[in-house]
């Protein structure tokens, strides 16, 4: 079907918005790769310098393990809490279904400047400020809406047929859940695991009101590292950055589609 | 077995209760709790160095309302977000356009690409955009070799601009995308067939048919450039002042908490404001 020829100077025109999208995040890994002391592009010379210096740079490397730390525990808890949430509101009925759903998705809408304020203000007054509970506690709420809807959305077109017949082949309502309703999950699960690692660890607005000089998160430190120079040495940690996003985007593209997750 | 013949007997109800629990209570705690009490601290009195009066007052939101410097914020976050809106728009559509014509792994490669920024970090995004904005880089330095007077992009409102169209992008073509459902070619066919023009054919054909993505879109951005705070803090070198990066001020520098969560909710009522254009709109539209 040839309906749709674009036409040429349709096509140029999308690779230059193409070009606008991505040139920011292409551009770290030349820049990277520097010899220059101070951010200039094209450089004049190039080497791994600012790669050896972001391995020599404890502060970056506490940042990130902090960092990988949190999002792990965020993405596992997430997971635990979701799960059975979602197949509460997508398998039972129960008056008020919709306004819980909506309710507990409802942080998405709000934007992270107001929350990260509001999150800010409670946890002063119960200690939880620049510990590693608060920062989970405030991932999650972040990480929750996403990881709700993804496997709502992934149980709700789940096949009903395979739970039925194992019902009624006599399974108790944990094994049809366990042996049954739970494989069926597993690309879902794999997506919104992949999907609320990436969202704690990229979150830095709600993480720039709770962290510290004694816990912060890594791009809450790049955050300061830039916000004072803006040297190469953030293109290396944004080169790697980039990496790991690419490789996570690849496993919610395989377990799900990304379309899927995120199209509606 | 026993517990299990046990919990065959709970109702619907009962066992809807059991598996929302932990996350009604991280929603209480972290969500619900933290936006009332956002709430009763804009009717609060800051104390100077932090710390509040527990006192009912209106002074935060007279002082909002008196003070020139807050009205220009305000009437400069709507304005500067609106236009960069519009930006975003007109950047995106034809990448959504196209997006939604493409088949096959081809459109799944781009979508990847369209999905990839959005994943990325915003602080890295805006590093990548001081790096190619900077006097050293490669746009004023291609600026120069055309031998035209080079602008100064860091650092002032300009840069916000350039960055934060591009930041908004992906957001803007997705709700295009998802917009985009009622788009079907064979009525774009059909009109060519007919022998219309493209330029007609776009104006009378996917023009109305693609207005609801277009709000949802709108709308989005809108909402997303009035709270931004990374692009204006890191590319506005403290000299563009919004809403955004005055309540970060206000909470971390100033210790103001009162006056940051006065702010917050003018965020809010602004979200509220934009929303309601864009059901108003939406009813016109259907």
């Amino acid at each position: 079907m040839e309906i749709h020829k674009t036409s040429w100077p349709m096509r140029i025109l999308i690779f230059v918005l193409f070009i606008y999208l991505l040139a920011p995040v292409i551009l770290v890994f030349p820049l990277s790769f520097a010899g220059d002391q101070v951010l200039r592009f094209p450089p004049t010379s190039w080497s791994t310098r600012w790669y050896t210096a972001l391995f020599a740079n404890s502060q970056m490397l506490k940042a990130f393990w902090t960092s990988l730390t949190l999002a792990a525990i965020v993405t596992v808890l997430s997971i635990a809490i979701a799960v059975p949430a979602a197949w509460a509101v997508t398998r039972l009925r129960f008056p008020g279904r919709d306004l819980f759903f909506n309710v507990f998705t409802a942080p998405l809408l709000l934007p992270t400047i107001v929350l990260g304020l509001a999150i800010l203000i409670v946890f002063a007054s119960f200690k939880l400020l620049a510990t590693l509970h608060g920062l989970v506690l405030a991932h999650l709420i972040v990480t929750l809406p996403y990881a709700l809807r993804v496997l709502a959305v992934s149980l709700s077109t789940q096949d009903r047929a395979c739970e039925e017949a194992a019902r009624t082949l006599g399974a108790k309502p944990l094994t049809v859940f366990f042996r049954v309703t739970l494989p069926m999950m597993t690309p879902g699960i794999v997506a919104s695991a992949a999907l609320c690692f990436l969202v704690s660890f990229d979150e830095v607005v709600i993480t720039l009101f709770l962290t510290g000089p004694r816990i912060t998160t890594l791009p809450v430190e790049l955050y300061n590292y830039v916000y004072n120079q803006a040297d190469p040495l953030v293109a290396a940690v944004s080169a790697l950055l980039i990496l790991l996003t690419l490789a996570v985007i690849m496993i919610v593209e395989r377990a799900m589609g990304l379309r899927a997750t995120f199209v509606r | 077995m026993i517990a299990e013949s046990h919990k065959r007997e709970l109702s619907a109800g009962q066992l809807a209760v059991v598996l929302l629990l932990p996350i009604a209570l991280v929603n209480v705690v972290g969500f619900i709790l933290p936006i009332l009490n956002l709430a009763r601290y804009s009717f609060n009195r800051a104390r100077i160095g932090g710390g509040i009066e527990d006192v009912f007052t209106w002074e935060n939101w007279v002082d909002l309302v008196s003070d020139p410097f807050y009205r220009e914020i305000l009437f400069n976050s709507i304005w500067v977000s609106l236009c960069i809106t519009l930006v975003t728009l007109v950047l995106s559509y034809p990448i959504a356009l196209y997006l939604h014509r493409a088949t096959g792994p081809w459109k799944t490669f781009l979508t990847v690409l369209v999905i990839s920024p959005l994943l990325t970090s915003a602080v890295v995004r805006t590093y990548g955009w001081i790096a190619l904005l900077n006097d050293n880089g490669p746009v004023i330095g291609i600026i120069k070799a055309l031998g035209l007077p080079s602008p100064s992009l860091m650092f002032n409102i300009k840069g916000v601009f350039i960055g934060l169209a591009e930041i908004l992008m992906p957001y803007m073509i997705l709700a295009l995308l998802a917009g985009f459902g009622r788009l079907d070619p064979r009525v774009e066919e059909a009109a060519r067939t007919l022998g219309a023009t493209p330029a007609r054919t776009f104006r009378e054909i996917i023009l109305p048919l693609t207005l609801p993505g277009i709000a949802l879109g709108c709308l989005l951005c809108f909402v997303l450039a009035v709270s931004s705070f990374i692009t204006p803090k890191l590319m506005g070198g403290g000299r563009v002042f919004l809403l955004a990066t005055e309540i970060y001020d206000q909470a971390i520098v100033t210790l103001n908490w009162p006056r940051a969560a006065t702010l917050s909710l003018l965020v809010l009522i602004v979200f509220g404001a934009a929303l309601w254009a864009y059901s108003a709109v939406m009813r016109r539209l259907d």
